[in-house]
């Protein structure tokens, strides 16, 4: 998998949960994976078409979804506020990835993105050749967050915009 | 938060009136949250740019605060409607998808500015009386820190 794909998602992770939460995040472990993807916690995934096509879920332990929706809303939030919960991991996904998304788009990669959806299923489609998935482990404050990233580039849509621009 | 000296409207002295349109409530319920520390009102919410529209008729609201990828019509559509049919209206797109080629077509179809998610306090509030202009007037009062 290209890693210029990737970086963007790991400095937005990086910033959005660090802003969200008041402190430094790390990653505490990253590895490639073709198994099927097995949730963790909440979690939330985005469906990107066009010149990068895959999905990213957003991933966020129990603890972490807690601690993250009670500081993004402000107030004490608890395991029985499940839709407040779920929203809050919505939301994040929504920065994360729109927000490395953006990153991607200013340096020419054309593509679009659907709005997050709950990834409810425990176990997700397992990645082909094509689109292994890199998983990112954070450690944060609060618990860790994964981000489970399968993304592929079609390089003859690229080699043809690339043709046209020059 | 962080304390803002109350922006009012400079023609009667009344809270800057909002409409949030977001498909996320909670990214909702956090602007609602952080305009009212402004001195703001919310008069409104919508989820999608078709509700965006109707609300904007039924409240005329100082200021919209519009995502841009949402669910029915996007946000950049709903505000090319919305300027459209009254091209006072006064837009500011919030989105977490902040590419240059997005901001321009946003700007280049009525709305006036474009705050990126995660929003900071301090840029939106920067951002509404940049908005807002004569018809905003910030009222100075003991204890406001900004």
């Amino acid at each position: 998998m290209r890693m210029d794909l990737i970086q963007p998602f790991i400095n937005s992770t990086d910033a959005v949960l660090a802003q969200g939460l008041g402190s430094p995040i790390s990653i505490e472990n990253l590895s490639m994976e073709e198994e099927a993807y097995r949730r963790k916690g909440i979690a939330a995934e985005v469906i990107l078409m066009g010149e990068i096509e895959g999905r990213i879920i957003f991933d966020a332990d129990l603890g972490a979804s807690l601690q993250l929706a009670s500081r993004l809303a402000g107030v004490e939030v608890s395991e029985t506020d499940e839709d407040l919960v779920r929203e809050a991991v919505l939301e994040l996904a929504n920065q994360i990835i729109g927000n490395a998304i953006t990153t991607l788009n200013d340096q020419g990669f054309h593509f679009h993105v659907r709005p997050p959806t709950l990834h409810t299923s425990e176990q997700g489609s397992k990645s082909s050749e094509d689109t292994e998935a890199l998983v990112m482990c954070f450690n944060t404050s609060s618990g860790n967050v994964f981000m489970n990233v399968a993304l592929r580039h079609h390089c003859r849509q690229a080699v043809e915009h690339t043709a046209i621009a020059g | 938060m962080e304390k803002f000296a109350p922006v009012k409207r400079s023609e009667d002295g009344q809270p800057v009136r909002y409409l949030i349109v977001d498909d996320s409530v909670f990214a909702r319920k956090n602007l609602a949250r952080m305009v009212e520390t402004f001195g703001g009102q919310v008069v409104g919410e919508a989820g999608d740019g078709v509700s965006a529209i109707s609300e904007y008729e039924r409240l005329t609201p100082d200021i919209v605060l519009m995502d841009i990828t949402m669910p029915q019509m996007e946000g950049i559509e709903a505000a090319e409607k919305i300027v459209r049919d009254h091209p006072s209206a006064r837009i500011v797109m919030v989105s977490s998808v902040g590419y240059q080629e997005n901001i321009v077509a946003a700007l280049q179809r009525g709305a006036r500015h474009f705050v990126q998610k995660p929003v900071k306090p301090e840029v939106l509030y920067e951002v509404i009386k940049y908005v807002m202009r004569d018809d905003g007037v910030t009222v100075r009062s003991a204890g406001a820190g900004a």
